[in-house]
């Protein structure tokens, strides 16, 4: 088995090249999913009997949650790959992959305090799950705070790689301290729905959305460290090369 | 020559000096705690059963954030005058001299403020039956925040500007460790059984014993080198 290709994706110069070729295909099988997970899921999937149409919101709300949490461990683990290896490209997968999480999450906040209002009645509720988002919210913004304080670039990756594992080892506790904190301090006043089995018309459209979502992140990851390889390596003569001679192709890529 | 356990009484004993002729880092924490606890009854009122049931919070918020504002000093004098540099360098795992600084860190604050906590509780008229839980709690809970602030300290230690940026990323770990002392307390103050919150605090302090003193090492080889 030739691994040759995999290894040289290691190479910032080698990701740019062979991403460019992805991009297209990734984009519309993107676009696809979301049209029609969306389309699926707020036009044609059945009305819940409780909550009305005000459910719909969990084709944006799941998706984002899950990617909110799974984008903290792609980003702590670019981190150790790249402290481990000492690697060039992983470091920059980890620093675009933190704006993208924190932003999921604070996506992940908004339609939770939305949807929280015709349910619960309220925008805020201390719930358990959305308190854990919060403080992931947190964690996220510490990562990136700390990645903008230090002048030397090198120094940036490793510390923010450091606090993005020293967080890896603290989520699982947090979840569940606070967890076990919201059984104690349940307020009265949330009303909670019964526990209701999804319909499967309700989870087909959740799942492509889902896929979609996943797609989404990915495509949104390879465009952010994109950039972030041509800002580090702007000195290279590659990519001087690629700004003088193809100017063109470069501007209509960045424009998709 | 030394060994690594030499090296570790060593270094406890020079921080151990240096925070006695630095008693104002020592204090100031406490002043702090002191004042943020006296602010709370002036902003909401001094009803005793209103404070009787914020007491346990309120103590273990201002105790963390006490425990915050005292890191900064953790590694910042060694790093200015060059003798992390020489820790670094020397031929010892790091993790045992990480481990003395931080053991004298909470000596200098975590267990002063423990010891401080009973008169703040009598003075937001805590339950006398939760006395002997809040002091056991800070006890476990601060060292545990000592060790895990370490880490934050030894990322910051080579920005001018650390202090604000520490508590921006430590704080959100300290989550399980405020949860389940300020439970503790709480379950101490209605007369329940509090070992549980005690024996969770305590796993927390074996793990972040083990883990944290790894982590801070690694990160001051980060950010002493850049």
């Amino acid at each position: 088995m030739n691994w040759q290709w995999f290894h040289r994706l290691g190479s910032p110069r080698w990701f740019y090249e062979k991403t460019e070729a992805w991009l297209p295909w990734l984009s519309l099988v993107t676009l696809i999913l979301l049209l029609v997970g969306g389309i699926w899921g707020l036009g044609f999937a059945p009305t819940d009997a409780r909550q009305g149409n005000s459910y719909r919101i969990i084709y944006i709300h799941v998706p984002a949650s899950f990617l909110a949490l799974a984008g903290y461990y792609i980003m702590a683990i670019s981190g150790a790959i790249g402290l481990i290896w000492k690697m060039k490209l992983p470091f920059m997968v980890m620093k675009a992959a933190a704006p993208i999480g924190a932003a999921l999450t604070f996506v992940a906040l908004i339609t939770g305090a939305i949807w929280g209002k015709p349910t619960w009645g309220t925008w805020w509720v201390w719930d358990a799950r959305i308190t854990s988002m919060l403080i992931l919210f947190f964690l996220y913004l510490g990562v990136i705070a700390l990645q903008q304080a230090f002048q030397n670039r090198d120094t940036a990756d490793k510390a923010s790689a450091i606090l993005a594992l020293v967080g890896t080892v603290n989520i699982p506790i947090i979840y569940k301290s606070v967890d076990w904190w919201f059984t104690l301090h349940q307020p009265a006043t949330i009303k909670f729905i019964g526990k209701s089995t999804i319909h499967p018309s309700m989870l087909y459209p959740l799942f492509v959305m889902l896929i979609g979502f996943y797609c989404f992140y990915t495509l949104v990851l390879l465009l952010h460290t994109r950039v972030e390889i041509l800002r580090r390596e702007s000195r290279t003569q590659w990519v001087n090369d690629l700004a003088a001679g193809n100017k063109l192709t470069v501007s209509k890529e960045g424009g998709k | 020559m030394g060994n690594s356990p030499s090296l570790f009484w060593s270094t406890l004993r020079r921080d151990l000096i240096l925070a006695f002729r630095h008693k104002g880092d020592m204090i100031n924490p406490l002043v702090f705690f002191l004042i943020a606890i006296s602010m709370i009854p002036l902003g909401i009122g001094a009803e005793t059963a209103l404070l009787m049931r914020i007491a346990p919070g309120i103590i273990w918020v201002m105790a963390l954030l006490a425990t915050l504002l005292s890191l900064d000093n953790l590694f910042r004098s060694d790093f200015d005058d060059g003798s992390l540099e020489q820790l670094l360098i020397a031929p010892y795992p790091l993790f045992f001299s990480v481990l003395a600084k931080v053991l004298v860190h909470w000596l200098a604050t975590g267990l002063p403020l423990t010891l401080l906590a009973p008169l703040l509780g009598v003075m937001l008229s805590l339950p006398a039956n939760a006395f002997v839980a809040l002091c056991c709690s800070l006890l476990i809970g601060t060292a545990a925040m000592s060790l895990i602030g370490a880490v934050g300290a030894a990322l910051t230690v080579g920005l001018r500007k650390g202090g604000l940026l520490i508590s921006l990323i430590v704080m959100p770990l300290y989550v399980p460790i405020l949860i389940f002392g300020a439970n503790g307390v709480q379950a101490a103050a209605v007369g329940q059984d509090y070992t549980m919150q005690l024996a969770v605090l305590g796993a927390g302090l074996a793990l972040a014993l083990v883990l944290a003193p790894l982590a801070a090492a690694g990160a001051l080889r980060v950010s002493v080198n850049g």
